[in-house]
């Protein structure tokens, strides 16, 4: 008797603790795992990823999170170092046990962690990732929507934007920084360019973290071609500004690529300076009402964390759209299984921030969104094409 | 062929720039030579000077110029603390390297709290006014480096040459035990030669806030070139982190208008290499 009572008491327990383990795996957060260059050269940029993605996990969870459950968002500080992105992707699958993964910020640490994620089988969305010909991981999903040869559609859409405004340009002075995503869109510009008949006036290429840009502005203005290319990244479009400032040589026509978008548009020398961007915080962009808390949010974090531009850019949207990716893909495949996720995105569009997307292309990659701005009156507009131009808008020279 | 007024801007540009580079590295080839310290908080010390002289010029407007009869004390006495700090615990040269790198990062990461990891750029009159020498434009910022940085190496040589202090700091280097049978306090000189490089830390600190976009990671950039400058000289020496500054700078910005700018760091260091070698054997 004693033992029958024993073995009932024994079945009813064994049984509430699974009841109670089943119900404690479908609460239980989804942790999507991933690293910011929260530190480091890149950490001003990085950091607007990491407000745009924070924005995003708390709508999320407010909506319901994914599969029922919460998602929890570990992020780690890989100091803007791919070797160190790669170690700590492997810590967040194997350590960390994350169920996703989100990528890093920037071309060489995505590439880093690409690698990782490719030998664990995780579907790895990017939102930066500025090389498509290199992502040749079939789950490697890319926010940055540049389409596979941003080296001749970038330099393209240039080209149209200025002759839609009149100017013909007849000459060319390239000078761009080493860095990788940066050094392989001027390379393809320089081809697009050569190709479309514009003399090249000068070619210079600089390590990143070049402190002197005086003698480059000397080089610049002794060429004097109608078309300055400026391939930089970060602070170095600010700082040659100032030394073409210093000795009094201001460019007709200049383009930067991946400028740090603050400190250009405080600066008067930055006026009337072009740039690619995939979205602005102006209309047409924002007229989906949907967004309206998106962007409020953003500003008022932005600010707080003392960022120089608060308005929710190009970067801000890229880590949004990359969230979005991840979003579709879990609640299109019903699961959490990467192969799952990766096939429903392969077949299927987006609809994000930054537009609808497709990744049907090669390495996934499909349209190029990028359009060219212009810094007027210090702020960031859409100038061309036409149909994502700001209202009434044009290229001033 | 490249023009004359390129190669005198080039030449101009590498001379402010090198003498930027000897005004940070006179405080480190000082610490080096006469205290036995690789002091690499003597970056941190000079970008947080940076960031305070952008602060105060942002928001209350104060001069850059005036803003040092603050910084210096405050930074001399900041530097004095630790180097009491250091002689508490004894700190080996080779350990004080480690230490000293472990303040540098968390400078740069109290830098990053503060002001956040984006680029900051002090709007300063000294910056937007210039005047020509021939065909050479000079602003008022990189003049005042250059006078900066020649009055500070001239002072620190006539107090290490000219005074008792200074004899007193150069026979502790050499020769402390015997030193302090002499009566030199070798404990208290140091305390105050450290002073006296983070003030030195704290007037560069300007100078990069007037001529440079700060982010607090490129503390760490300046690391190579600096030690480079320093080592073209002689450790210790007044006058000879400056004549190192000079060489590197020019090299630099020469290389960049006759060849490419991806080839200044190497040739600086080449030159480095060079010197280093013909001065060993010489030895």
């Amino acid at each position: 008797m004693q033992k029958r009572s024993f073995l009932k008491a024994l079945s009813s327990s064994v049984l509430l603790s699974s009841t109670s383990t089943l119900l404690h795996a479908q609460t239980k957060a989804i942790r999507v795992g991933s690293t910011l260059s929260l530190t480091g050269p890149l950490a001003g940029t990085a950091v607007m990823h990491k407000i745009a993605g924070e924005i995003f996990i708390e709508q999320l969870n407010k909506r319901g999170g994914l599969l029922g459950r919460p998602v929890e968002w570990i992020v780690k500080d890989d100091q803007s170092k791919p070797d160190l992105a790669r170690t700590l992707y492997e810590q967040l699958i194997s350590g960390d046990n994350v169920d996703l993964l989100m990528g890093p910020y920037a071309t060489a640490n995505s590439l880093a962690a690409m690698g990782v994620a490719q030998r664990n089988g995780k579907v790895l969305i990017t939102n930066s990732f500025g090389i498509p010909s290199l992502a040749k991981y079939d789950m490697h999903f890319p926010a940055y929507v540049m389409g596979i040869d941003p080296g001749t559609t970038v330099p393209n859409t240039l080209l149209e934007a200025i002759a839609a405004s009149g100017a013909k340009p007849q000459s060319v002075a390239m000078v761009t920084s080493k860095f990788p995503s940066v050094v392989f869109l001027s390379v393809g510009a320089r081809e697009v360019f050569k190709k479309r008949g514009l003399r090249e006036a000068l070619w210079l290429e600089w390590e990143f973290g070049n402190r002197d840009f005086g003698p480059i502005a000397s080089r610049l203005k002794e060429a004097n071609a109608d078309v300055v290319w400026v391939g930089s990244i970060g602070p170095e479009s600010i700082q040659l500004l100032e030394a073409m400032n210093k000795i009094d040589y201001k460019p007709k026509i200049h383009f930067h690529l991946y400028p740090t978008p603050g400190p250009l548009a405080q600066s008067p020398l930055a006026a009337n300076a072009l740039s690619v961007s995939t979205f602005e915080q102006h209309a047409p962009f924002t007229n989906n009402p949907a967004y309206a808390e998106v962007f409020k949010m953003y500003n008022e974090r932005a600010a707080k964390a003392n960022l120089p531009d608060t308005a929710f850019e190009i970067q801000a949207a890229n880590a949004y759209t990359g969230w979005q990716f991840l979003e579709a893909g879990v609640k299109g495949a019903g699961s959490l299984e990467d192969a799952k996720i990766a096939a429903f995105l392969k077949k299927n569009r987006v609809d994000t921030i930054v537009g609808k997307v497709r990744f049907d292309g090669p390495n996934n990659y499909g349209d190029d969104l990028n359009r060219i701005k212009q810094l007027q009156n210090g702020k960031w507009l859409v100038v061309h094409p036409k149909d994502s131009a700001f209202p009434g808008s044009k290229l001033n020279f | 062929m490249p023009s004359a007024g390129l190669l005198f801007q080039a030449l101009a540009s590498g001379v402010f720039l090198g003498s930027l580079y000897g005004l940070i590295g006179l405080g480190i080839g000082l610490g080096w030579g006469l205290l036995r310290q690789i002091n690499l908080a003597h970056f941190a010390w000079v970008f947080l000077s940076a960031y305070i002289t952008y602060e105060l010029k942002t928001r209350l407007g104060v001069d850059p110029l005036l803003s040092l009869l603050l910084l210096v004390p405050v930074f001399a006495a900041l530097g004095m603390a630790v180097q009491s700090l250091l002689m508490r615990f004894a700190i080996t040269p080779f350990n004080s390297l480690l230490v000293t790198f472990g303040m540098t990062v968390s400078v740069e990461a109290l830098l990053q709290w503060i002001w956040s990891a984006d680029y900051r750029r002090m709007a300063s009159l000294y910056e937007e006014h210039k005047f020509r020498l021939g065909s050479v434009v000079v602003t008022y910022s990189e003049t005042i480096t250059f006078c900066l940085s020649l009055l500070l190496a001239g002072l620190v040589w006539w107090l290490l040459k000219k005074t008792d202090v200074g004899k007193s700091v150069r026979a502790c280097a050499e020769d402390p035990e015997i030193a302090t049978a002499f009566g030199i306090n070798a404990k208290r000189l140091s305390i105050w030669l450290a002073g006296l490089c983070a003030g030195l830390a704290a007037c560069a600190g300007v100078c990069v806030a007037l001529m440079f976009t700060l982010a607090p990671s490129q503390i760490f950039t300046w690391v190579g070139v600096i030690f480079a400058a320093v080592m073209i000289g002689r450790l210790g020496s007044a006058l000879t982190p400056l004549i190192g500054g000079l060489v590197i700078g020019i090299i630099e910005s020469m290389t960049m208008a006759l060849i490419a700018p991806t080839w200044a760091p190497l040739v600086a260091f080449m030159v480095l290499i060079l010197i280093l070698l013909l001065r060993r054997s010489d030895e």
